[in-house]
């Protein structure tokens, strides 16, 4: 396992004019709604544990309303919380003083936003560097990292545009820029692809997946899109009214959904698209088939074992055979079928 | 002593302060203010000193400037300001013109208050203004008292300030200042406030200081809504140059308010106009280069 970088636990966030004083109302188990007639405060976070690690990128999922952007802006303290502990690598940042504060935030997370927040009066060189001025880097030298960054992202030759002149993709580019040009260990994102039309936002989705294969850097990321959280999210964590109501891997989510919310989620994705081999192999007599490996998801192994015209696929792992899958599983498992409703299906 | 005078109270008349009471009353403040300004007066006119220095060289700096060199000045300024050669021609033009229909001292003189006194509002009304977007409360002290700046009729706070200062620059100064500054503190507090939220929310998660964030956020997206209170403040501060002639400024107000006492109509009309066309090229130069400030904002979505 990848070491522990950011550890949220116990954390509660209620908004009012003194929300501290509803807290043990919340822990016996007052409800968003109570609380908001009886008491007029909002709930917005409760009982938040959550481990993420180094190097991974976690997704936290919800419905606008559930609380996710909150709980971002706890991560770098845009919001403090009403009860709980964040510690970020062993420190916790709500004891941080305001000017340890400004150096984590300066040196150690960065942030893209849901709606770019570039400085419409900067250009994009000087939207770049912004991050790296605010931790007193001289101007040249952050001009220079701020154009291999915009390089990188694709925006080379746009350095002396201005923000307003961009599409939102190339905006979101400028801002993924600027936080990159940091070099902060954690990246924050809020909901940094939503106000992307479709193919920007893939375009943009495997930007960020290319980036993070070489940067390794642990990303939190925020959407309220089940495809892309699959597609970017190595763990992902769902959010409803404030609570965490499932943590796991995309294959998790999709085959063993905590609740009704979850599951309505996972009800129009393509599951084919999500599941692989490894997920659905299983011992059964030998049958004659095609080797794939087991991180192959359903709907390349299906077009694979057609074109094969075999009736089997061996799963392989690192070379070794751990099991096997058909195509009536695959089929099965495409289609939403719940346990025990297929002879062969014996994931759940 | 009652309060209210019962027997007078009809239909008609509503329950009122027994006379003597009331004139008790006013003599008291009048004699009370009397007294501070008696103990004060001086004080008070000993710390304006130096701007009454200040006001005295530059308006005899403009008036001693040879006329050409004003001429090169304004176009200059006008040019720095809008960009255009009309903008340029059309000041210089209303110059000659001023010159010829001999009001250029005068003119001058009015340069002269008018400058002063939007840069002082400016120097004042500005760090008002953000102290006003940094916190409700301020701004909840501060806008009843711009609302009373704004509309008192400023006869009325002449009185203080005249028996405080006397006649002269200085008042005349101050009468100019309570009535100009207002716009630019309340659109400072307005451009602020109206800074995009995310926007800020950038600037504190890459670590912005307080002012790190005003410097370079805060205000320079704030700075067209400044700019216009700036505009206004100009505006207004002309507008007083009639009623600053009263308590003794030179200027474009005093032949006015010679033309008003004895009829002279051409004198008013002509100083009146002189006063307007300064205005215009004011408004349009400043406006021109508060629209420059938002060039960035060229082709942004819906604007």
């Amino acid at each position: 396992m990848p070491d522990l970088k950011i550890k949220i636990s116990d954390l509660y966030k209620i908004f009012g004019s003194n929300g501290a004083a509803h807290i043990d109302k919340v822990r016996d188990g007052v409800g968003k709604t109570e609380l908001l007639e009886k008491h007029g405060h909002v709930l917005g976070l409760q009982n938040i544990n959550i481990d993420i690690f180094a190097g991974r990128i976690q997704v936290i999922m919800g419905l606008s309303g559930s609380g996710k952007s909150t709980l971002i802006r706890h991560i770098n303290r845009l919001i403090e919380p009403t009860t709980g502990q964040i510690m970020i690598d062993g420190k916790d940042v709500l004891s941080m003083s305001a000017s340890e504060l400004l150096h984590f935030r300066r040196f150690d997370a960065s942030m893209v936003f849901q709606k770019f927040a570039l400085l419409p009066h900067r250009t994009v060189l000087a939207n770049t560097t912004y991050g790296l001025s605010m931790q007193g880097i001289e101007q040249s030298e952050a001009e220079k990292r701020a154009s291999h960054w915009l390089e990188r992202v694709g925006l080379a030759g746009f350095e002396d545009r201005f923000p307003a002149q961009l599409s939102g993709g190339m905006q979101q580019r400028v801002g993924l820029a600027r936080a990159l040009a940091t070099d902060a260990d954690i990246l924050l994102m809020d909901e940094a692809f939503s106000a992307l039309d479709p193919l920007i936002r893939a375009d943009m989705q495997g930007i960020l997946l290319d980036l993070q294969s070489e940067l390794h850097k642990t990303i939190v990321f925020i959407t309220h899109d089940l495809d892309e959280a699959l597609r970017i999210g190595d763990d992902i964590a769902i959010l409803r009214d404030g609570n965490l109501v499932q943590q796991g891997s995309s294959q998790d989510i999709v085959l063993n959904p905590a609740d009704d919310y979850v599951a309505d989620f996972t009800k129009d994705i393509n599951r084919a698209r999500v599941l692989t081999l490894g997920t659905l192999s299983h011992q059964k007599p030998s049958v004659d088939g095609i080797a794939l490996d087991s991180a192959l998801t359903l709907e390349q192994a299906m077009n694979d074992l057609a074109a094969s015209e075999k009736e089997a696929i061996t799963v392989t792992k690192d070379g070794q055979m751990i099991g096997q899958v058909t195509m009536r599983d695959m089929i099965y498992a495409a289609s939403r079928v719940k346990a025990g409703d297929g002879d062969t299906v014996t994931y759940r | 002593m009652a309060l209210i005078d019962w027997s007078k109270i009809t239909l008609t008349d509503p329950p009122q302060m027994p006379r003597e009471v009331l004139r008790e009353l006013k003599k008291g403040i009048d004699g009370t203010f009397r007294e501070f300004s008696r103990g004060y007066g001086e004080a008070i006119e000993n710390f304006f000193h130096p701007l009454l220095m200040f006001l005295k060289w530059f308006q005899d700096l403009l008036i001693e400037t040879p006329w050409p060199l004003i001429l090169v000045i304004l176009g200059a300024l006008s040019w720095w300001g809008s960009r255009s050669w009309k903008m340029v021609v059309g000041t210089v033009v209303a110059f000659l013109f001023i010159g010829w229909l001999d009001m250029w001292e005068d003119t001058m003189a009015t340069l002269a208050i008018v400058s002063v006194a939007t840069l002082l509002c400016i120097a004042i009304g500005i760090p008002i203004g953000i102290l006003m977007a940094r916190s409700d409360r301020v701004q909840a002290m501060i806008l009843p008292v711009l609302d009373i700046m704004q509309t008192i009729p400023s006869f009325v706070y002449l009185i203080p300030v005249v028996m405080l200062l006397g006649i002269g620059k200085v008042p005349g100064l101050l009468a100019v200042m309570i009535y100009a500054v207002p716009p630019i503190v309340r659109l400072t507090n307005l451009g602020i406030r109206l800074v995009d939220k995310e926007v800020l929310e950038a600037a504190d998660a890459f670590g912005s200081s307080y002012w790190q964030k005003l410097f370079q956020v805060q205000i320079p997206l704030a700075l067209p809504n400044i700019f216009a209170g700036v505009n206004q403040t100009i505006m207004m501060a002309l507008s007083m140059v009639v009623i600053a002639a009263m308590i003794g400024v030179p200027g474009l107000g005093v032949p006015v308010l010679r033309a008003v006492s004895n009829q002279y109509l051409a004198l008013g009309v002509m100083n009146g106009l002189a006063i307007v066309a300064i205005a215009i090229i004011f408004d349009r130069v400043s406006q021109a280069f508060g629209k420059r400030l938002q060039k960035h904002r060229e082709g942004e979505h819906g604007a």
